[in-house]
């Protein structure tokens, strides 16, 4: 299967550890990535906060490439990057006028026709077979709690991506890797996300509550698929610990970590060993 | 030729304001065979039907137009009139000048010009209408009620106490419905079974009703004044007749732990089982999902130590049929099932809530059943997950209703009430309890009603919040209610021992089906239509058909009561004859033109055509053809516009006339 990839400037910057683990998790599941050439942010939050024609536009700029290189499915892992790329896709699908002027905007033709899709949704099209079929080490040691966050399944109206209130496709794919999932409280909560440069301290305080929510109910590590999240619960993990006084030791892992791991692939390749929490190096030693 | 009278009527100013009444009524007196055009200032008035009736006479008048309000207000009045001057009434035609063109129309010359062609219009079809009588169908004086919750009973009652039989059918192994399973009712905070059960019992004893409990309506045929309704009564492996109700054979089943329905789930039954002891008929019923002998042989205790032999393992579901003049929907409601599948609809929001995950989220009738007396916990408050008693209760009003986004757009009109009522209960019951609610708005229209939401938070303090919940989570024992306070703009947060979702009212399963067998409208919810929402609310547009309760619309206690004996009066007025007189304006089949292609069977929307044989004396097949059923159609005229070979044509409205009149205008 070849799918187009949308990496967005997390995956380029500072989450290649993410970027690392999709490559090598897909590659050894013979999903192969094309890379969008030529893409451009996809306007994050700070598009759609100041100019609406704008946030449909930088999206749709890398689907009229998408569609120029004849894609018909684009994985983009972080979860902000491919809402906005759904929204934009819809709203230029829905109004022929819209697509009329963004394409002129964006100076190629775009009518929102590929289908982009998150990394669940890549392994969804895998199959739980394959993956069960491709265990090479079981991961019977995890105790994951699976962490969406906000935007993997919100908005649901634009996404129509699981329950929005209580999803479950993460915790599916685990299990049929052979890990155990806890039932927590804190799946779709938020983790802070941007806060982390303007109030560091809301972040803290929220990832605090996540990370200790998903100790409380026996989870091992955090399984997230989202850039963002990662940074917050990952890297800013010391700092949460020192401001809280507290010793999570919490391991976050990328939901392709734990598949490529599944799959006998080691950290390094999968950038594990980039993380800031990396106390257990292999699944054996997950759980201490 | 006809000898043509034309009235115009001014309606005071409602049509002379618009339309000059006097240049009309010149104009009219040109047409070819009116002898007679006259006005008057309201011709509906007694001067006025005085005017039409001599005018009859001295103009030797055999055909009328009256042109003036629209025939919904007063067709009656003139073909009456018209009748007692000796002429049918159904040569009578009324020309709508008023809604048609005065009260739609401004400028005066242009209202007056079309006035006349709409009165023209009428002539020509006046010309060709033919004396008709009115169909009389005889009457079947037996009621059908479909539900035997409060409102199906009160109907039955009432119709039966007035000597007409009743057949009631209810689905569930007992009468009683949603109230049986109430704890108290507001306003009052009097006990719902012991209002209700003793009307149970009268219904249960009546002679003259015949109850099908654990039955349902297979199908319905026939039209008013005669249906014919077929009844499936479900196996219920209990023998009704022979069982004394001792109770030894649920008594010894050793299947203790199955789910009770009552309870909604809360409490447990056996396999054999009467729902609640105040069921009516008190005879067990077998959950033939649970049984060891049903499912796989062996056991059948219960029929070992049944001394009357009433328990029987081959029983099977059987059809009955019962004839009757009126059908009275009372099928009811069920709540929203919160954060679940709702069947077609799709509604599955509220996954927010935790309920069905977190056992101490229950619904509003779990929580009924937690409060009564009859309950699983004998009236203690006890939560579901560890029995202990909660000292924090959050109630959460509008839970599915009032939502466009995730649930249903409509009010369910009683959860303000009840929820005020849940929190003083709790309170009475748990002294040192705290009760929460989180509500949009407090809706407590009603006599007594406001005062009662005012005790609640006044004299049983309970602490309502204005603000919506978004999240319930469960730490450590305690639920986490976390909501806001939008009149205190802060975000509040909750640890609560159980919380009780205030789920809105939808109508029971199934009706949306019942209400297809039945020809009855019914709402986007699938809630019935009444016929119209003030003059005939308990009417539906299938003539014969009533309605009352939940199944039309969310309501209470008092209000389903009331419709039903609003029901059950419309009932008796319609037994009260010994025939029923129907518009005799509907549609014919030429059987000799009748090519047998059954469109209009298939395009009738009241069922009301048949494919028929004609045969010969001896038996051999003439042709098939379609015929009209005079007690079903309702004149509508579908079946005239679909038929390729224009055999079908509508008595008052024959495709001649239409023709006629649009040629009168071109």
């Amino acid at each position: 299967m070849e799918i187009g990839y949308y990496p967005g400037c997390a995956l380029h910057g500072s989450s290649n550890d993410y970027e690392a683990s999709v490559h090598a998790c897909l590659k050894a599941l013979d999903v192969s990535l094309r890379e969008l050439d030529d893409w451009i942010c996809c306007g994050a939050t700070a598009a759609h906060s100041l100019n609406h024609k704008l946030s449909i536009a930088l999206p749709a700029r890398n689907l009229g490439l998408a569609e120029r290189d004849g894609f018909t499915q684009m994985l983009a892992p972080c979860p902000m990057c491919s809402m906005e790329l759904i929204k934009a896709g819809r709203c230029l699908a829905e109004d022929p006028q819209v697509r009329k002027e963004i394409s002129g905007i964006v100076e190629l033709p775009v009518t929102g026709k590929t289908k982009v899709l998150n990394l669940i949704q890549v392994f969804q099209q895998v199959g739980l077979e394959r993956l069960k079929s491709s265990v090479k080490t079981t991961l019977e040691s995890v105790r994951a709690a699976c962490y969406y966050g906000c935007l993997l399944t919100r908005p649901p109206e634009t996404l129509q991506f699981d329950d929005c209130e209580q999803p479950s496709s993460m915790e599916k794919i685990l299990e049929a890797l052979g890990a155990k999932v806890v039932t927590w409280n804190y799946k779709t909560e938020c983790c802070g996300a941007g806060m982390t440069m303007a109030n560091e301290e809301t972040v803290l305080d929220l990832s605090h509550k996540i990370l200790s929510n998903a100790a409380a109910h026996g989870a091992n590590c955090l399984v997230v698929a989202c850039p963002m999240c990662h940074v917050n619960l990952d890297m800013k993990q010391g700092d949460i610990e020192s401001r809280f006084n507290v010793r999570h030791g919490m391991v976050v892992y990328y939901l392709s970590d734990l598949v490529g791991l599944a799959l006998g692939l080691d950290p390094q390749t999968l950038g594990i060993d980039r993380h800031f929490v990396t106390r257990p190096a292999s699944p054996a030693q997950v759980a201490n | 030729m006809s000898r043509i009278g034309v009235f115009t009527c001014w309606c005071g100013e409602n049509i002379a304001r618009t339309v000059d009444v006097e240049r009309v009524a010149e104009a009219v007196a040109q047409i070819p065979g009116v002898r007679c055009s006259v006005h008057n200032k309201y011709m509906c008035s007694d001067p006025g039907q005085t005017m039409i009736r001599e005018k009859i006479a001295s103009e030797r008048l055999d055909v009328l137009v009256v042109a003036s309000c629209s025939p919904h207000m007063h067709l009656k009045t003139f073909r009456k009139a018209a009748g007692q001057a000796g002429i049918n009434p159904y040569l009578v035609e009324m020309s709508n000048i008023r809604e048609h063109c005065s009260w739609v129309h401004h400028d005066k010359e242009k209202a007056t010009e079309k006035a006349i062609q709409l009165i023209r219009l009428s002539v020509e079809k006046v010309r060709r209408n033919r004396a008709l009588e009115p169909i009389k169908v005889p009457v079947t004086k037996r009621a059908l009620v479909i539900g035997g919750g409060v409102a199906g009973i009160q109907a039955a009652l009432d119709i039966a106490d007035t000597g007409y039989e009743v057949v009631m059918v209810e689905r569930e192994p007992s009468i009683g419905g949603k109230m049986a399973g109430l704890s108290e009712t507001f306003p009052t905070l009097d006990c719902s079974q012991c209002i209700l059960t003793p009307r149970m019992v009268e219904v249960g004893q009546h002679s003259r009703i015949r109850l099908y409990s654990y039955s349902e309506v297979e199908s319905v045929d026939g039209y008013v004044g005669n249906f014919k309704v077929t009844i499936r009564q479900k196996a219920r492996y209990v023998d009704i007749d022979k069982c004394t109700g001792c109770g030894e054979c649920w008594n010894c089943c050793p299947l203790k732990k199955q789910l009770s329905e009552f309870d909604y789930g809360m409490g447990t039954r056996r396999a054999i089982y009467v729902p609640f002891p105040q069921a009516v008929p008190a005879r067990p019923v077998i959950d033939k999902n649970a049984c060891t002998k049903l499912k796989k042989g062996g056991c059948g205790l219960c029929e070992k130590k049944c001394l009357a032999k009433a328990i029987n393992f081959k029983d099977q579901d059987k059809l009955v049929e019962e004839l009757v003049g009126a059908i009275i929907v009372a099928t009811g409601y069920q709540l929203y099932r919160v954060g679940q599948d709702q069947g077609k609809r799709k509604l599955s929001g509220y996954g927010e809530y935790g309920y069905g995950r977190y056992k101490d989220v229950i619904d509003s009738l779990q929580f009924e059943r937690l409060v009564s007396a009859s309950g699983p916990t004998g009236g203690v408050i006890k939560r579901p997950s560890d029995g202990v008693v909660p000292n924090t209760v959050v109630f959460i009003s509008c839970v599915g209703s009032r939502d466009n986004a995730k649930g249903l757009s409509y009010c369910s009109k009683i959860c303000c009430m009840y929820t005020a009522k849940h929190t003083m209960l709790y309170k009475h019951k748990v002294h040192e309890g705290q009760a929460h609610v989180f509500y949009m708005d407090i809706r407590a229209g009603g006599k007594n009603y406001d005062e009662f939401v005012r005790r609640a938070i006044e004299q049983d303090g309970a602490r309502y919040h204005r603000g919506r919940v978004s999240k319930i989570t469960e730490e450590n024992g305690k639920l986490i209610v976390r909501g806001a306070d939008t009149l205190a703009a802060v975000p509040l947060t909750i640890e609560a021992d159980m919380v009780v979702l205030a789920a809105a009212m939808r109508p029971s399963d199934g009706a949306e089906e019942l209400a297809q067998e039945l020809g009855v409208g019914y709402d986007e919810f699938g809630f019935f239509s009444e016929s119209h929402p003030k003059l005939r609310p308990v009417e539906t547009n299938a003539a014969g058909v009533f309605i009352c309760g939940a199944c039309h619309a969310p309501k209470d206690i008092p209000e389903a009561v009331a419709q039903a004996s609003a029901v059950a009066g419309k009932v008796q007025v319609m037994f009260g004859h010994d025939e029923m007189t129907r518009e005799p304006e509907i549609a014919s089949i030429n059987e000799q033109t009748c090519a047998a292609c059954f469109a209009c069977v298939r395009t009738c929307p009241y069922h009301a055509i048949e494919k028929t044989e004609i045969r010969s004396p001896k038996g051999i097949l003439v042709k098939r053809t379609a015929r009209v059923n005079s007690g079903l159609c309702m004149g509508c005229g579908t079946c005239v516009s679909v038929c390729p070979s224009k055999s079908a044509d509508l008595e008052g409205f024959s495709e001649q006339q239409i023709y006629s009149m649009i040629e009168s205008l071109v």
